[in-house]
């Protein structure tokens, strides 16, 4: 059952249509060989009807009176009229007035339920075969006879059925043949509406591995939604390869020189031989591999967040939370101990749809680089400004130099790095809001100090 | 209703033809194997249809042929008769009253009955699958060639009625032809005359002002005209006229160019046969090639007719032949009405003697 079920899944669309189309025939071709055969017999009964009327009106015309008499002399142009049905026997009986046969067979009988005047047709029998009659009248008003006589004439069937199966089989003839022209007709149609999927499947199978560039989506609009879904999936493919590049690219880039000078500090460590000395070069080695952790952190947080940004589906969140969880991490307390961070949450919930922890880590980046930048106390703040839901971070120091400002959003910028930072928190943070359709602004309040505000969206908080 | 009209046949018949099994003119028992008789009825006299009895029973030895000789009307009566009760009567009948058979076949008393043989045949001489054509005479004028001057020898019906148009004409009285109340050869002849050309009305005009002979039976009127009782005989069956012609050179045979009847002799086989399908070998063998010679030796598909003879000038043109085709039209000759119509007609052209 799975199997047929399996079959069926994967049947290719030439064989659906094909069956489809065969299908349709088939029914169709039942019900109009039904209509064919009923036609066929009907016009065969119509044509030899007519025959029939035909030679019993000349029959009838044929009827003299002599002698107060009905005479009948039957007409040989009447029996040559019912010859064109070559091999049918041919019944006839003249009815004089009073019902008593004037000439032909006795036992062909009147029907019952006979008109008067009008032409009937009935069916019979004559010695044992079926047969088809007609019974006219010919109404004689003389002076020596008043009455109507009546002239039956009929058949048996052999023309008739031979002209309907001959009808019937022409009819059929037209209709295999038309049959055969809608399946080639099918046949073309179908090829040519595959055409485009046959040039995907080529064009993808003739594809480099790594070529995520997208695929022509010039192709029908039923093929398109799938073209785009995978040029959308080559898309993602191809960011998340392009990141995983530059991480690596970055990763490499920056750690190099810290590495290399933990490196020449630590072989300056084993030559020195001076006490003093070798306890400054320790201090030193101890900032250099802080140093270099941070900026690890600052890369695998960025890192998180590219990722996240691809592949995780953004839901809907309070940004209170999501300061209150990093202001909960603690992280601060770690890095600056003396710092002194403060909390400032709205009233209202700031609901705006993106991913809690991509804008957690942008924070956290943001809060690192005011504490080593900016001047205590510093303040995490979320809420709802100006009808954006906004987070932000607030330090009282005079905030960095105009240049560094201009250049955020550059994967990484030298100056942060000279100055001893890596410059990825501000990118981080630029990106995490570029993701989520969100701004990062940089102010500087009134009251003094300088203040770095991601601000999204916000979205409905009675949706949920 | 049926057997009514089976009871009234019967009285009818009872009637008018008392002692029929006997009515039988000739009987003749052809080959010595007597475990299957075919019992064959025709109106062919024996002495010409033995030949090809014979050359069948060469064929089949293991046959034996009962063969009886009948006048047609007769032999249509018994056959109806027979079919009406279911008998076992006949295995084959053939006769020259093809309209009788015809009428016959219509009563469905006739076996049908095909093979390669049959199917062969033009549609002219057969019907249904139940009655085939099996011999071509024609129907000829016969003269005494010693008291008709070869100018008088009448080419025409036309010809003929110029003979008798003169007041004193010396052929007045002395011309033959069939009694067609007593003949149904005869009846079917002049039926067909009477549907081919309006000649024959005014030949039965003339027959009767001329007080000619009607009379019956082929070879009485031959001989009558090879004795010179009579000149001329009119729709003779040319087959018999030939055959006579062969013994006694006093009559010379004419094929009318204007038309020339052609019967083809009809041959059924009844729905009561009791051999039927020896009955078909029979037909088999007289539409066979040796059965075409037999039948041509006994000069039933007449040689006269042949359009290639090696004097063109005698050939009778193709054109002129009319077969006389086996079709339910003939059903209209034997129609009550219609043949006393006929008759009545006919009886005042020949008062009866």
């Amino acid at each position: 059952m799975a199997d047929r079920r399996g079959a069926l899944a994967t049947m290719s669309l030439t064989s659906r249509v094909a069956i489809g189309v065969s299908a349709l025939l088939l029914i169709g071709g039942v019900v109009v060989s039904l209509a064919a055969f009923a036609y066929g017999r009907q016009a065969a009964q119509d044509a030899y009807d007519r025959l029939l009327l035909g030679a019993a009106n000349d029959i009838a015309t044929s009827i003299t009176i002599s002698n107060g008499a009905p005479t009948v002399v039957l007409p040989v142009s009447a029996f040559e009229l019912l010859a064109l049905a070559p091999d049918d026997r041919i019944g006839y009986r003249v009815v004089g007035v009073n019902g008593e046969t004037l000439t032909g067979y006795e036992d062909l009988a009147l029907p019952s339920d006979r008109k008067a005047a009008v032409a009937t047709f009935f069916d019979g029998d004559f010695f044992g075969e079926a047969a088809r009659f007609v019974v006219v009248s010919r109404r004689f008003a003389e002076r020596t006879l008043n009455g109507t006589v009546q002239v039956i004439v009929g058949h048996t069937l052999l023309a008739r059925n031979t002209l309907a199966f001959d009808i019937t089989r022409k009819a059929l003839y037209v209709l295999a043949a038309s049959g055969i022209a809608m399946l080639l007709l099918a046949a073309i149609v179908v090829r040519s509406a595959l055409k485009p999927l046959e040039r995907i499947a080529e064009g993808l199978s003739k594809r480099d591995p790594h070529d995520l560039t997208p695929m022509d989506s010039n192709v029908p609009r039923e093929v398109s939604v799938m073209v785009t879904a995978v040029n959308g999936f080559m898309g993602r493919l191809d960011r998340q390869m392009i990141s995983m590049r530059h991480l690596i690219s970055d990763t490499a880039h920056q750690l190099r020189t810290p590495v290399a000078a933990l490196r020449a500090q630590a072989d300056l460590l084993v030559e020195e031989q001076d006490d003093r000395s070798r306890l400054r070069i320790v201090q030193r080695l101890h900032d250099r591999s802080v140093t270099l952790g941070r900026l690890l952190d600052q890369l695998l947080s960025r890192a998180l967040v590219t990722h996240r940004v691809d592949s995780v589906k953004r839901e809907r969140l309070d940004l209170r939370d999501v300061v209150l969880d990093v202001y909960e991490a603690d992280d601060h307390g770690l890095l600056a101990p003396a710092a002194e961070v403060r909390l400032h949450l709205g009233d209202e919930p700031a609901w705006a749809l993106g991913d809690g922890p991509s804008i957690g880590e942008a924070l956290k980046n943001l809060l690192g680089n005011a504490l080593k930048y900016g001047k205590a106390p510093i303040i995490l703040g979320a809420g709802l400004e100006n009808g954006q839901a906004t987070v932000w971070v607030h330090d009282s120091g005079p905030g960095p130099d105009p240049s560094v400002l201009d250049q955020v959003g550059e994967r990484f910028n030298r100056a942060a790095v000279n100055s001893g930072g890596s410059g990825l928190g501000l990118a981080i943070a630029q990106a995490v809001c570029e993701a989520y359709e969100g701004q990062l602004v940089f102010s500087r309040p009134q009251k003094g100090g300088f203040r770095v505000t991601l601000a999204f969206e916000t979205v409905g908080g009675n949706q949920l | 209703m049926k057997r009514v009209l089976s009871f009234a046949l019967l009285c009818l018949y009872a009637l008018c033809l008392q002692g029929a099994a006997t009515a039988q003119e000739m009987v003749k028992q052809f080959g010595a194997n007597t475990d299957t008789v075919l019992l064959v009825r025709s109106t062919t006299d024996i002495s010409i249809f033995s030949d090809v009895v014979d050359a069948f029973l060469t064929e089949r030895p293991d046959l034996a042929v009962r063969y009886e000789q009948w006048g047609s009307n007769e032999l249509f009566e018994l056959t109806l008769r027979e079919c009406r009760e279911g008998v076992e009567g006949a295995d084959v009948v053939i006769s020259s009253g093809v309209h009788q058979m015809v009428k016959l076949v219509n009563d469905a008393c006739a076996m049908s009955y095909t093979s390669p043989l049959t199917a062969a045949l033009p549609d002219a001489q057969r019907w249904r699958d139940e009655l085939w054509g099996i011999t071509r005479e024609p129907a000829v004028m016969v003269y005494n060639r010693a008291l008709v001057p070869s100018a008088d020898v009448p080419e025409t019906r036309f010809d003929l009625l110029d003979l008798l148009r003169p007041f004193a004409s010396r052929y007045v009285g002395r011309i033959a032809t069939y009694d067609i109340e007593r003949s149904g050869l005869g009846y079917l002849f002049a039926f067909a005359d009477s549907r081919e050309a309006t000649t024959f009305g005014a030949l039965q005009e003339s027959f009767s002002r001329t007080g000619a002979i009607s009379t019956c039976c082929s070879t009485d009127i031959i001989r009558g005209v090879a004795e010179g009782r009579y000149l001329i005989a009119y729709n003779v069956l040319g087959s018999y006229a030939q055959g006579f012609q062969k013994s006694d050179d006093r009559i010379g045979i004419v094929l009318p160019t204007d038309y020339t009847l052609v019967l083809s002799r009809a041959l059924m086989i009844p729905a009561h046969a009791r051999h039927k399908s020896q009955a078909g070998a029979f037909l088999d063998f007289l539409l066979s090639s040796t059965g075409r010679i037999a039948l041509r030796n006994a000069l039933l598909i007449s040689p006269l007719l042949d359009t290639d003879t090696e004097e063109p000038g005698d050939a009778l043109p193709a054109t002129a032949q009319r077969t006389i085709e086996l079709s339910p039209a003939l059903l209209v000759s034997l129609d009550r009405q219609t043949r006393q119509a006929f008759l009545q007609r006919w009886r005042t052209t020949f008062p009866a003697p």
